[in-house]
C-alpha cells in the first residue's frame, strides 16, 4: 500500500518549484556515511487485501472470548459493549483529531471530556477528575506522587499486598529515583483485605499516604473506615484503587468514606479488553487538591459573545509551559477510550450501570457458591466481594488440559505473586460468562 | 427540549450536556434482571448515582454525534501541526484492531492462548530496531512522554550499576517540554545548551557544559525546528568521553526512514511516538504509544515483561534482575501497536522509505512558497518541517495567536504556535506526506491571504475567528475561577 498522493508529474512540479531536479537532493545535506547505512530491511508492502489476510491469520492465533470462555478479571474485564460507543468513536471526528489546544474548533472533544470528568466525580463520589491518564497502574503512581507534592515532609507511602501486584510494581518503578520516599508493605488478612490494624499502629507523623484497592486485587471490597481513622489521626491521605470500576454503580463510592484521592483502570466501562491496553487511568480527587491534579484538565468558561464554551485549563503545572518545573510529564488523556467511557455511561445510564453491576454481583455470588457447594473449592478469603473472588483449587493444573480442550480459562493462578496462595485461582463471573459456560465450569471443575 | 440552541444568525449553536437532557427511567441500553440475590449485604451498597445521565440510544447518539460536528479532524480538515504532525490514519489498521482475535483477548490467559498477539509484539521490536538501528525495543511505554521516562530510568540504572548514576541531562533549548519534566521526574537535574544562529546544536556548546555528573544529553533530530542535527556524531563523541550516554527523542522519525537510523548517530536510547510515524490515530490526545529503543549494553535495563521466541513459541520473562521494573500494567497499548504494525505490514521497507521523502518533498515545497511572505526561523534546510515567525506581521500589530485563529475561518487547522520557545511567535508547519500538492496550494492561499489581511485589514485578524461554533474563549476566567464539572446547584 502507499498512502502518499504524489504523481510523477507532481513530484516534478514541486520539485521545480523548490529549485532542485531530484528528491535525493533534499537529503544532501546528511552526512554521507549516515545515508549510506539508511537503507531499512523489511518484508515489501502489500496490497490490502493480503494485509487483511496475514492480519486476520494472525488473530486467529489467539484465543478471543468470541470463542472462548474466559473467567479472567485481575484488572481487565470482558463486559458488553453497546454497538453505540465503538460507532461513536469511529467517527473521524473524534479519533482523528487533535489534542484540543485550539479551542474554537475542539468543542467535541472538550464538551465530551468535560462530561467524562463530571461521570468519573459522579461515580466515585469525588468532587473533582482529571480527563484521564495511561492506566490505572500509572493513575495510582500519579497518585503517590501528588500525596508528595501535597505532603512536605512527610515520605513513607503504605502500599496494601493486596493492591494488584503490577500496580505495586509501577509504583515502586516511578519511585525509584526520587529522594527521600519510602514504600512500606501492609500485609492483608484472612478476610482478603488490607490489614487496618497494622495500618493503624504503622502510621506516624511520616505517613505521606495509604493505598488501598477497592475492591481489591483478590475481589475483596476493603473495609475503608477504619483506613480512614487511621489516617486522620496520622494526617496520612487516604487513596483508593479501582480496577472493575463497574462495581462503584453498586458500592458506596470512596467519596463516601472520605477518600482524599480515588484512581483506577477504567477499561471497564466500555473498552474492549485488547491484551490489556489500551484502557484508560481515572484520577479523582478533593477539591480542595485541584492545583495539585496531574494531567489533563477541561473548565468550562465563554466566548466573547457569552456562549459557553470548553477550554484545557490549569495547565502551569503542566511540561507546556514550566518545563523543568513541571509536576508531570503527561501528555496524553487516553482520550479517545475515556470518550468510549463516557458515551458506555450515558449509554446505561443511571439505571443501566446499576443494573448491569447488580448482574455481576449476583452471577458471581451464584458461581462461587457452586463452585464451593458442588465442585469442593475451598474459600481462600472471608471478605465481601464484587464480580471476582479466589478459591484453593489443589491439583487444578492437572486438570488444565481438560479445561484448555473444552475453550475454558477458569481463572487466574496467583502463585507468581504470591507464593503462599498457591494452587489458588482469581475466578472472575461478569455478565458475559452465560448460564452454561458456568455450568461447564462447575463440571469441569468436578472432574465429570 | 431542544439539544441544541440557536442564535438568531442560526450559525453557531452551543450543545446542551449529556446531563441536560433525556428523562428519569430512560436508559440506551438492556439487560434482563438476575435473578437471586446479589450476595452483598447492604451496608455496602450505595443510593443511585446522583446527577448520572437518563437518556435512550438514539438521544445519546445524536448528542455525540453533535459534538463531534463540532470538531476539526484530518478526515475533514487540514492539520498542518508541526512535530504534533497529524497524519492520514489509514482505516484498514482500525479494522484489523478491532478483529475479535486482538480486541477481545485477555492479557493474563496463558501465554499459549496469545502466541499470535506475542508474535506481532515480538515481529514489531524487531522492526523498530530495524529502522531506529537500534539493537533492543520495549513496547511499554503508553505514551511518547512515558518512553522518554523509561529511556531516561534505563540510563539511571546503567549508570548506577557502573557505580555513579550521576545529576545531571543536558537538554537543548529547543527541546519539547516533557524533555526537561521528564528529566526531573527520574531525579535529574536539567541544564540547557543553546543552539547556535541556525539553530543546530554545536559541539563546542556541549563540551561546555558537559562533566562528569552529566548522566545523558537528550537530543531531538531533526530538532524541533525541522533541522538536522548535523553535528550529532561530533556531539555523541562529546558526551560518550565523558561517561555519558546520548538520548534522542524520536519525535520526529518520520522524516529519517531510510535517510539516516539513529543506532548509526551514537544515539544510546530513543523513544518513538508511534502516531508520529506510523500513522495511529491521535485520538484527540491519545490513546498512544512510546516504544523505548536501546542498544545492546542496555538491554538488560529495559522494562519487563520481555518477550522472547524459545522452541518456537513466544514467551513472557520478567526474569531480568537489572530491569527497570515495570512502567505500566500488562503489555503496553497492544490496539495502538498493533495498528503500527499493520501500517508496516502493508507499505514495507520501500513504503516506509518513501514516506520520509514525501514528507520531506511537502515541507520543502510548503516552505519556499511562504518564504516570500513569512520570516523563516532558520535558513537551514529543512527536513518535515519548517518554522517561520510573525516578526513581518507584526509590524500591523498582528501575532502568530491572530494567524493560527484566522486560519480557523479559512477552514484549516493552525500549525503549531509559539513553540520552540526559542523563536519568538513560532509558526511551525508540517504538511506530512500524505496531503496532495493541491491542498498545500490551497493552505499556502490562505496563508498568504492572510498575510494581505495583516497589511490591508490587521482588525479582521485580531478579531478572528468569526466562523467556528464559538469564538475565542476566556481561558484567564477557566483558570481564575475554575468550574470543571457540570452540577445541578451552583453557588
Amino acid at each position: 500500500m502507499r498512502y502518499t498522493p504524489h504523481t510523477p508529474a507532481d513530484k516534478e512540479r514541486m520539485l521545480q518549484t523548490i529549485g532542485l531536479s531530484r528528491i535525493e537532493e533534499l537529503i544532501e545535506h546528511i552526512p554521507r556515511s549516515l545515508r549510506e547505512k539508511a537503507k531499512i530491511s523489511l518484508p515489501e508492502g502489500l496490497t490490502e487485501v493480503a494485509v487483511k489476510r496475514q492480519m486476520a491469520a494472525l488473530a486467529a492465533k489467539n484465543a478471543s472470548a468470541q470463542d472462548w470462555s474466559f473467567f479472567l478479571g485481575g484488572g481487565i474485564y470482558h463486559h458488553a459493549i453497546p454497538s453505540a460507543v465503538d460507532a461513536i468513536i469511529s467517527r473521524s471526528e473524534f479519533s482523528t483529531s487533535y489534542t484540543p489546544y485550539q479551542p474554537e474548533v475542539s468543542q467535541g472533544t472538550l464538551t465530551a471530556m468535560y462530561e467524562f470528568q463530571t461521570l468519573i466525580c459522579q461515580l466515585t463520589g469525588m468532587e473533582v477528575a482529571n480527563a484521564g491518564v495511561y492506566d490505572g497502574a500509572s493513575a495510582v503512581a500519579e497518585a503517590v506522587l501528588m500525596a508528595r507534592r501535597l505532603q512536605d515532609g512527610r515520605g513513607r507511602v503504605f502500599v496494601s499486598r493486596a493492591l494488584h501486584p503490577q500496580y505495586r510494581s509501577v509504583i515502586a518503578t516511578y519511585l525509584k529515583n526520587l529522594q527521600g520516599v519510602e514504600l512500606v508493605e501492609v500485609p492483608f488478612t484472612k478476610s482478603g483485605a488490607t490489614d487496618a490494624e497494622f495500618v493503624a499502629k504503622a502510621l506516624d507523623d511520616k505517613a505521606m499516604c495509604v493505598v488501598a484497592g477497592y475492591p481489591n486485587f483478590f475481589g475483596v471490597i476493603e473495609d475503608l473506615v477504619p483506613l480512614r481513622a487511621a489516617c486522620d489521626r496520622s494526617g496520612a491521605l487516604l487513596a483508593t484503587v479501582t480496577s472493575e470500576p463497574l462495581s462503584l454503580a453498586l458500592l458506596k463510592p470512596p467519596g463516601a468514606y472520605g477518600a482524599d484521592i480515588a484512581v483506577g483502570e477504567g477499561q471497564s466501562l466500555g473498552v474492549p479488553m485488547t491484551l490489556g491496553g489500551p484502557g484508560f487511568g481515572f484520577f479523582a480527587a478533593q477539591k480542595k487538591f485541584v492545583r495539585s491534579l496531574p494531567g489533563r484538565l477541561v473548565g468550562e468558561t465563554v466566548d466573547g459573545e457569552g456562549r459557553r464554551g470548553f477550554v484545557l485549563t490549569l495547565s502551569t503545572r503542566e511540561q507546556h509551559i514550566r518545563r523543568e518545573k513541571a509536576t508531570s510529564n503527561i501528555c496524553t488523556s487516553q482520550s479517545l477510550c475515556a470518550l468510549a467511557a463516557t458515551v458506555y455511561m450515558s449509554m446505561l445510564g443511571k439505571n443501566g450501570m446499576r443494573r448491569i453491576a447488580e448482574v455481576n454481583a449476583a452471577r458471581a455470588h451464584r458461581t462461587k457458591e457452586r463452585l464451593v457447594k458442588e465442585a469442593g473449592l475451598t474459600p481462600v478469603f472471608s471478605g465481601p466481594f464484587f464480580n471476582e473472588f479466589v478459591l484453593k483449587a489443589s491439583g487444578w493444573a492437572g486438570r488444565r488440559a481438560r479445561f484448555i480442550s473444552d475453550k475454558m480459562v477458569p481463572g487466574i493462578s496467583l502463585s507468581e505473586w504470591y507464593p503462599e496462595l498457591e494452587d489458588s485461582l482469581l475466578v472472575c463471573v461478569t455478565e458475559m460468562n452465560e448460564e452454561e459456560e458456568i455450568e461447564k465450569l462447575v463440571r469441569n471443575f468436578q472432574g465429570r | 427540549m431542544s439539544e441544541t440552541s440557536k442564535d438568531a444568525d442560526g450559525r453557531r449553536s452551543s450543545p446542551l450536556l449529556i446531563f441536560e437532557g433525556g428523562s428519569p427511567g430512560r436508559s440506551g441500553f438492556f439487560w434482563p434482571e438476575e435473578k437471586g440475590p446479589i450476595g452483598l449485604p447492604p451496608e455496602l451498597l450505595r443510593e443511585e448515582i446522583a446527577g448520572f445521565p437518563e437518556m435512550g440510544e438514539l438521544e445519546v447518539l445524536r448528542h455525540f454525534t453533535r459534538l463531534s460536528h463540532l470538531n476539526f479532524s484530518i478526515e475533514s480538515e487540514f492539520y498542518p501541526l508541526g512535530s504534533c504532525t497529524m497524519k492520514y490514519n489509514p482505516k484498514v489498521n482500525e479494522v484489523v484492531a478491532r478483529l475479535p482475535g486482538f480486541s477481545l483477548i485477555h492479557p493474563l490467559a496463558p501465554p499459549e492462548l496469545l502466541q499470535g498477539a506475542l508474535e506481532l509484539l515480538h515481529r514489531l521490536e524487531g522492526w523498530l530496531a530495524e529502522i531506529s538501528g537500534m539493537d533492543h525495543v520495549t513496547l511499554q511505554p503508553a505514551a511518547g512522554a512515558q518512553g522518554e521516562l523509561t529511556g531516561l530510568m534505563v540510563i539511571r540504572a546503567c549508570l548506577g550499576e557502573r557505580g555513579n548514576p550521576r545529576r545531571k541531562i543536558i537538554v537543548p533549548d529547543t527541546a519539547h517540554g516533557t524533555n526537561p519534566a521528564s528529566s526531573t521526574l527520574c531525579g535529574y537535574e536539567v541544564i540547557q545548551v543553546g543552539s547556535n544562529k541556525q539553530g543546530i546544536i554545536e559541539a563546542a556548546a556541549v563540551e561546555q557544559v558537559m562533566d562528569d555528573s552529566v548522566a545523558a544529553l537528550m537530543i531531538t533530530n531533526p530538532n524541533t525546528l525541522g533541522v538536522f542535527e548535523k553535528n550529532i556524531q561530533a556531539i555523541a563523541d562529546v558526551v560518550h568521553k565523558r561517561g555519558g550516554l546520548v538520548y534522542l527523542d524520536g519525535a520526529n522519525l518520520n522524516a529519517l526512514m531510510g535517510v539516516a537510523k539513529p543506532g548509526d548517530m551514537g544515539v544510546d536510547v530513543l523513544h518513538i511516538n508511534l502516531h508520529k510515524t506510523f500513522s495511529t490515530p491521535h485520538g484527540g490526545g491519545g490513546p498512544g504509544a512510546g516504544p523505548v529503543g536501546v542498544k545492546a549494553f542496555l538491554g538488560d535495563y529495559l522494562p519487563i515483561p520481555r518477550i522472547e521466541k524459545k522452541d518456537g513459541a513466544y514467551e513472557l520473562r520478567s526474569d531480568f534482575p537489572k530491569s527497570v521494573g515495570r512502567v505500566r500494567s500488562f503489555f503496553g497499548n497492544f490496539g495502538i501497536l498493533a495498528r503500527a504494525y499493520t501500517y508496516m505490514v502493508s507499505l514495507g521497507s520501500d513504503g516506509l522509505e518513501e514516506v520520509s521523502r514525501m514528507a520531506l518533498l511537502n515541507a520543502n515545497y510548503v516552505r519556499k512558497k511562504l518564504e516570500s511572505a513569512f520570516q523563516l526561523a532558520s535558513t537551514e534546510p529543512c527536513m518535515h518541517e519548517c518554522v517561520f515567525t510573525d516578526r513581518l506581521q507584526q509590524k500591523q500589530g498582528v501575532s502568530t495567536l491572530d494567524i493560527a485563529k484566522r486560519l480557523l475561518d479559512y477552514g484549516f487547522h493552525p500549525p503549531t504556535i509559539y513553540f520552540p520557545l526559542v523563536v519568538s511567535g513560532a509558526l511551525m508547519i508540517e504538511p506530512t506526506e500524505t496531503e496532495t500538492r493541491e491542498t498545500l496550494d490551497s493552505f499556502v492561499e490562505a496563508m498568504l491571504a492572510i498575510a494581505d489581511e495583516a497589511k490591508g485589514n490587521p482588525a479582521l485578524v485580531k478579531s478572528a475567528p468569526h466562523t467556528t461554533p464559538v469564538g475565542r474563549l476566556d481561558e484567564a476566567r477557566a483558570a481564575r475561577r475554575p468550574v470543571l464539572r457540570w452540577e445541578t446547584h451552583r453557588n
